[in-house]
């Protein structure tokens, strides 16, 4: 099996690592780095629960080689706000009950902060179709889309604070 | 309505106070079974058969254990060294921990590898060269029962053919004699198909044997650690595994949903490789394994209801083939291998009904979890639910009229059923009322008669169910002989904070909040003061687990009960502090104070202080209790449910307009909680309604065994689901609470059928099983035309 030496930003810190040509990226985050944030719900990329930010960008890890994301910028959920914070989106799931098990909840935070990226301000239908990558088996996804319009809210609401 | 007793501080029932478990599942900070990881931890991943009936001629393991990292590979044969190849059922059944010499349904666990890491695990099951002779497959189970059908099960003793067993309930002759003889009988055959829970955290453990201790340590996805430790011990005790020396964890559960309270064949084989190895093992099952193996429902079952012309029901019979796979394996209590089919009688008062149910051998995987359901409540309901809208179709009376003339009154509680349970409370007319109200009944009865004049498709479908869930009582309900009671142990700390602990297992139900919040209200401590904790065999009292809907009907009421024994000896240490005799103390939350003289007062903290500071003489140091709750009765949960959908003539496809759930759960602990609970639930119920269902192939393949083609609901198809309650508390249960999580399970697939089907009626359609695909409703209108 060849070896690959690779190095990205994880959650703001530099890592480098020699890796499997074939080492899944949620298996290097999870395995290599012990950021069990970042779950395993399936192996057809349908549930999302491994979704993370790669270059900002929401993607899924668990159809996604290590060795592909040499030089990009990964955040997990653990580095998605500072130690004893909540971004906006973990807030906003706590206040309206967004999560159950919380198996799903880091990838559907993920998810939402690169929907709201692109729509701050969606409504209630493209939240449903903005989060239909990624399966929550116990919400029924009611007050997740609760949860993802108030963090709209209070993300513009901030942004024009500023 | 409830009102509260507590204040928001303090946080008792009533209160939408936000979750105490959130923080660590909000910042990657839970605990799940994947997530831990040992010193020197090995992985183990499993061979399975690719046949769904074969011999095995032989199993190969030197190319595997050729590669490096794979450390051992793990046949039936070798396990048959320590008599460890066969494990028992719930349910008295035996079930191959690894085969010897037959698979019996496709994706069964052949052998196992154990590698350094999973990619190399994976390397050596590849690697595994296993010779199979397939031989013809039993899939469908009419079939089963030919009399030239090959016997499947030949190393049971006595087995002649492939029935399990027979059960039936009721007066069959003279149900009969009162269908013979009614004005209006309508008869269906109703499929309720296999499905799968599909948590998005699939099944796993880590298991790990020390050989100086020799003392097992096993975290697990179970709902029920305490009686896996049990069963363990059971299973393995003549290897030297003794229960003192096992120690079962279940750390955070990705959700459980009846899917988590078997014992895998896998869970055996780990626990045996690290008893062999000495390191240990962990395993974790991939989707696919985890969605062919393992199931709920695949119920079929012939019904009939009859009544007078005026829609009166009469009496109601249900024959019903239950496929079991290839063994028994369903998770029921011993004395109930049908579950609580028999609530299928349903909301409705008459005289007569008879229920019967012929369980069959198949090559399927084995499974029969209660899945979001108090075992075998949803296949009940959904028979009795579509049979009286079978009946208000017939008769051309309006499906709401009909159940409203028919229902139990609620002067007639506590109601004895005819298939024998005791209703405890409801007002099952109010609830319907209540639901038609907030829907706009008549409106949409009037827009559908002019959208019907118009040649549109849509319907509005009515379900409301009574569900049995919370079991004991122990004299009726134990698993594998174990009486199933729950538990709850108080400490309360010098400082007025508290720790309790609990026999259940909480999933995502939220037990970190719902339990504080009964102790809040019961002993006046804030529920922020109050941890809780679950799922650790050494530190929790033995508890039966959190399945059922029993959580807060069992170990709910043993926290109660606990927390007012802690009342007790509280009172008697006030009396001391305030230097006044027993009878002269009064509580009202968080608070003793003397009779007539109210500023006379000590809190509980300054009890619970003195418990452990200035006792008084004679009396045990300590603020502790424990209780063991074994319920008189189960609970008997109820709602209405009504859907409004539109259907599309030319394409098949589904739209589901509204959906009202009015539930009455009795008193409501947390009302966030279970609105949520009910959320979650209605789309796993609309999930077997329009999308979901395992299908197999003649000769027993799975043919959609991803999630790429088993549809789990995403939030597109999930509608937005409105909510209500009306409330008749439950008499026999300390709080007067009922549970509340499978309600939705349970309700919502017959009202969404209903509603599909009242859709088509005008095109002479009459029923569709679940699924109702678009693809099936497409089909049953090119059929009509």
């Amino acid at each position: 099996m060849a070896k690959h030496t690779i190095t990205m930003t994880i959650n703001g810190e530099s890592v480098s690592a020699e890796v499997d040509s074939r080492l899944l990226l949620v298996h290097f985050i999870r395995e290599n780095l012990d950021l069990t944030g970042t779950h395993i719900g399936c192996d057809t990329s349908n549930c999302g629960a491994c979704t993370i930010l790669l270059d900002g960008k929401s993607i899924k890890s668990c159809t996604y080689l290590a060795v592909r994301a040499d030089g990009a910028a990964i955040t997990t959920i653990e580095g998605l706000a500072a130690e004893g914070t909540n971004h906006p989106l973990q807030q906003a799931f706590h206040d309206q009950h967004g999560l159950h098990c919380g198996f799903c909840t880091p990838g559907m935070i993920l998810r939402s902060v690169d929907l709201l990226k692109n729509n701050p301000n969606p409504t209630e239908e493209e939240i449903r179709w903005g989060i239909s990558g990624n399966l929550c088996r116990c919400t029924g996804y009611n007050n997740i889309v609760k949860s993802v319009q108030q963090a709209a809210k209070e993300m513009q609401n901030q942004s024009e604070s500023v | 309505m409830f009102k509260c007793k507590t204040s928001a501080e303090v946080g008792g029932m009533g209160h939408s106070v936000k979750r105490k478990e959130d923080a660590r599942f909000l910042h990657g900070k839970g605990n799940y079974v994947d997530d831990v990881k040992l010193p020197g931890q090995l992985t183990m991943v499993m061979v399975r058969s690719p046949y769904a009936y074969a011999k095995i001629k032989s199993i190969n393991k030197e190319k595997a254990l050729a590669i490096p990292g794979v450390l051992a590979v793990i046949t039936g044969e070798d396990l048959a060294q320590y008599n460890l190849h066969w494990m028992p059922t719930l349910l008295s059944d035996t079930q191959m921990v690894l085969p010897t010499d037959t698979v019996m349904h496709q994706s069964q666990e052949v052998c196992a590898v154990i590698a350094t890491d999973r990619y190399i695990a994976v390397d050596g099951a590849e690697a595994v060269e296993v010779d199979y002779e397939p031989m013809q497959a039993i899939v469908d189970p009419f079939k089963a029962l030919d009399s030239d059908a090959p016997l499947l099960r030949p190393d049971k003793e006595g087995q002649e053919d492939n029935q399990i067993y027979h059960w039936e309930r009721g007066d069959r002759a003279k149900t009969d004699e009162v269908i013979a003889n009614a004005d209006v009988v309508v008869k269906e055959r109703i499929y309720l198909p296999r499905i799968h829970v599909a948590s998005i955290e699939t099944c796993g453990c880590v298991a790990s044997y020390d050989k100086d201790t020799q003392k097992l340590l096993v975290y697990l996805t179970t709902q029920a650690p305490h009686a896996i430790r049990t069963v363990v011990a059971l299973v393995a005790g003549h290897v030297g595994l003794s229960e003192e020396k096992i120690r079962i964890i279940s750390p955070d559960i990705g959700g459980g949903f009846g899917g988590k309270v078997p014992v895998y064949p896998a869970y055996v084989v780990a626990i045996a490789a690290t008893f062999l190895i000495g390191k240990p093992v962990k395993w974790i099952e991939d989707r696919s394994e985890n969605l062919v193996n393992g199931f709920a429902r695949d119920y079929h079952m012939d019904c009939e209801l009859a009544a007078t012309k005026e829609g009166k029901i009469q009496a109601f019979k249900v024959s019903t083939l239950a496929d079991h796979g290839y063994t028994d394996s369903s998770a029921n209590p011993s004395k109930y291998p049908t579950g609580m089919f028999s609530i299928c009688t349903g909301s409705y008062d008459y005289e007569h009904a008879f229920a019967e149910l012929d369980a069959v051998y198949t090559n399927k995987a084995p499974g029969g979890v209660a899945y979001r359901c108090s075992f075998r409540v949803t296949e009940a309901v959904h028979a009795i639910e579509r049979m009286v809208d079978k009946l208000a179709a017939k008769i051309e009376k309006d499906p709401a009229l009909l159940r409203l003339e028919n229902f139990i009154k609620k002067e007639q509680f506590p109601y004895d059923s005819p298939l024998g349970w005791s209703y405890d409370s409801g007002d099952y007319e109010a609830t319907l009322k209540k639901a038609m109200d907030m829907i706009g009944y008549d409106n949409y009865k009037q827009e559908q008669a002019e959208k019907r004049a118009q040649g549109k498709l849509m319907g509005i479908g009515i379900c409301t169910f009574t569900e049995v869930v919370g079991a004991g009582p122990s004299k009726d309900f134990d698993i594998l002989g174990i009486a199933m009671f729950d538990s709850a142990e108080i400490r309360v700390h010098p400082t007025g904070k508290a720790l309790a602990r609990f026999g259940t297992k909480s999933q995502g139900q939220g037990h970190e909040t719902t339990y504080a919040q009964i102790l809040a209200e019961e002993l006046g401590i804030p529920y922020t003061d109050i941890e809780i904790d679950e799922g650790d065999t050494d530190t929790a009292p033995y508890g039966l687990g959190t399945y059922a809907s029993r959580s807060t009907p069992t170990a709910g009421a043993a926290a109660a009960i606990a927390a007012r024994k802690l009342k007790d000896k509280g009172k008697k240490i006030a009396a001391y502090l305030l230097e006044v005799s027993e009878e002269d103390i009064e509580w009202e939350v968080g608070k003793y104070f003397v009779k007539g003289a109210p500023e006379k007062s000590k809190t509980i903290q300054d009890v619970a202080f003195a418990a452990y500071t200035n006792i008084p003489p004679g009396m045990e140091p300590g603020f502790e209790a424990t209780h063991y709750y074994d319920p008189p009765n189960l609970t008997f949960p109820n709602g209405a449910y009504i859907c409004v959908v539109e259907v599309e003539q030319e394409t098949g496809a589904i739209d589901v307009k509204r959906f009202v759930a009015i539930d009455d759960c009795g008193n409501i602990i947390n009302p966030m909680i279970v609105e949520g609970q009910v959320h979650g639930g209605l789309t796993q119920g609309i999930a077997p309604a329009m999308y979901e269902g395992i299908e197999y192939d003649d000769e027993g393949n799975v043919l959609n065994g991803t999630l790429m083609d088993y549809l789990v609901p995403t939030a597109v198809e999930s509608p937005h689901w409105e909510t209500g309650h009306t409330i008749t508390p439950s008499p026999h249960h300390p709080l007067g609470a009922k549970g509340v999580a499978e309600s939705p399970t349970v309700g919502a697939p017959p009202a969404i059928a209903n509603a599909i089907i009242d859709a088509l009626a005008p095109l002479g359609i009459k029923h569709l099983d679940i699924p109702i695909t678009p693809a099936k409703v497409w089909e049953a209108i090119q059929a009509h035309k």
